[in-house]
């Protein structure tokens, strides 16, 4: 590889982890203003224009709020915790592909930081490190109700991540490729061969099973129960201040966006857009493939706040029958019916 | 080859740590570095799913169970029973028979020709799905029975028996 390659791929990732940032930091005070806007308030408005600088008063708050460490926690760990929370949050946008190519000269860009062969069992594998963060510090505050958030975790993670794995294998069924460059590239345009080309259209109820399994493994409303602070105060995050508490919820955040990243590449044709054919040149295909790619996670990050402030928390055997009884089953009658259309219609 | 050194040391570090760590939270943590370092080594091998599989199996859900059943028991130095001295004779011996058995093994252990893959891409999933599904298929579909036939013990032990609980 060149000098200039790895120069190439050096800003490129330092490019999508600032937008990483800037997009969490900016849904806290999306997710206010809709808050807002669903319980008829005005949400924050104070700090400048529409409150527009409220994330950067937040952070600045979290920075020089007291840090506490509890006397009687493991320290260490305590403070493994939300770094390994926002590492796993951070290291699962590698294979994303957020664009076609970009040919600056002789040079052609991949807008994706690896397109490895595996793409998708390497985003599961992050997904299922994630984790770790909340249980490690849950269980290093030596705080029953952290505990009580970090074990909940745990199980409603190794619950959903069944149904997610098996939801993405009809998906692998359809597209016959792990790499994610390849699954965007199949769903070209979005018209193809006398069927909507987007894998959403061939596999709706896999969407819909990823989706409710997204919800869950991002500890989202409906299934935010291990932060759940009618029952467990503040969950995993109890005994947290200062910035381990912002690192917390910032990871959140950006687990939620890469997650819609991952649907909109998956299900809803990536950085493709209807009528991209019809322009010819190819760096302006790129480009508003990108944005096209942005808009459809914006709508994603959207839809998840939406969901938060319109359906209340379920209880937790509810949400442990959801995942074993409904998800799982519809998950294996979904790669069935696939399979056998595969088999006898598709040929 | 000195990466995989590196690495290697790194796995017997932490599996030294596992089983020396006073915790036994700590212990599992060690645990999980030291299947991480696995999984670096498939890697190494060109095994890219294996690696990958580890990853998610292993360190991604077998490990969290491990966590969560430790985190939930509370186990500590005051609640653990001093073992009797007829075990740590027991122990001793077992040991000492197994280093006798390992010490002989390495003896005559020669070095072996260094192998060189004539497919690099033989660990990747199509190549990997291909093999095992054409010539190991009735070894995986065994496998895949005894898998079965330990998750329905697992249920059958895990439900009461309605005739004792009623």
């Amino acid at each position: 590889m060149a000098l200039a390659d790895i120069i190439i791929k050096f800003i490129l990732v330092i490019i999508i982890f600032a937008i990483s940032l800037v997009i969490a930091m900016y849904s806290t005070y999306a997710e206010r203003k809709f808050a807002a806007f669903f319980q008829d308030r005005i949400g924050p408005n104070r700090a400048g224009p529409w409150g527009i600088l409220q994330p950067l008063a937040d952070g600045g708050k979290m920075f020089l709020k007291e840090e506490i460490i509890p006397t009687n926690s493991s320290g260490f760990l305590f403070i493994v915790g939300p770094s390994l929370a926002i590492m796993t949050a951070c290291i699962g946008s590698a294979v994303i592909p957020w664009g076609q190519q970009l040919v600056i000269g002789t040079h052609v860009i991949d807008l994706q930081v690896a397109d490895i062969n595996v793409g998708i069992l390497y985003i599961f594998g992050v997904v299922s490190l994630g984790v770790y963060g909340i249980m490690i510090g849950g269980w290093a505050s030596n705080n029953k109700y952290s505990l009580l958030g970090a074990i909940r975790a745990a199980s409603q993670n190794i619950s959903y991540e069944i149904s997610m794995g098996l939801s993405i294998i009809a998906l692998l069924l359809v597209t016959g490729t792990l790499s994610l460059r390849q699954i965007a590239e199949q769903q070209h345009g979005f018209w193809a061969n006398g069927w909507f080309s987007w894998n959403f259209f061939k596999q709706p109820l896999g969407f819909l099973l990823f989706i409710v399994c997204a919800f869950a493994e991002t500890n989202r409303s409906p299934f935010d129960l291990p932060e759940c602070e009618t029952e467990l105060v503040g969950g995993y995050h109890t005994e947290y201040s200062s910035m381990k508490l912002g690192f917390y919820l910032f990871a959140e955040y950006i687990n939620m966006f890469i997650s819609s990243a991952v649907m909109a590449t998956l299900y809803f044709g990536g950085y493709n857009f209807p009528f991209m054919d019809l322009i010819h040149s190819p760096n302006l295909v790129a480009i508003i493939g990108v944005v096209a790619l942005f808009a459809k996670i914006f709508f994603f990050i959207f839809f998840f706040m939406w969901v938060r402030w319109t359906i209340p928390r379920f209880r937790y055997d509810q949400l442990m029958d959801l995942g074993w009884k409904t998800l799982i089953p519809l998950a294996i009658a979904n790669i069935i019916i696939t399979g056998l259309w595969i088999t006898f219609i598709r040929g | 080859m000195n990466t995989f050194y590196f690495i290697a040391f790194l796995s017997v570090f932490f599996a030294i740590l596992v089983i020396s760590a006073k915790n036994p939270v700590h212990s599992i943590l060690y645990l999980i570095l030291t299947f991480f370092t696995f999984t670096v080594h498939y890697i190494l091998l060109n095994a890219q799913f294996l690696a990958i599989v580890n990853f998610i199996v292993y360190m991604g859900a077998i490990l969290v169970l491990f966590l969560y059943t430790l985190m939930l028991m509370n186990l500590n130095k005051e609640s653990e029973q001093p073992k009797s001295n007829l075990i740590k004779i027991a122990a001793v011996i077992g040991g000492g028979c197994f280093l006798v058995t390992i010490v002989a093994a390495l003896r005559t252990f020669g070095h072996s020709e260094p192998v060189i893959l004539k497919d690099p891409n033989l660990g990747l999933v199509k190549n990997l799905g291909k093999t095992l599904f054409n010539e190991y298929l009735l070894p995986f579909e065994i496998s895949s029975v005894l898998l079965l036939s330990a998750m329905v013990g697992a249920v059958l032990l895990a439900t009461k028996d309605p005739k004792t609980t009623a």
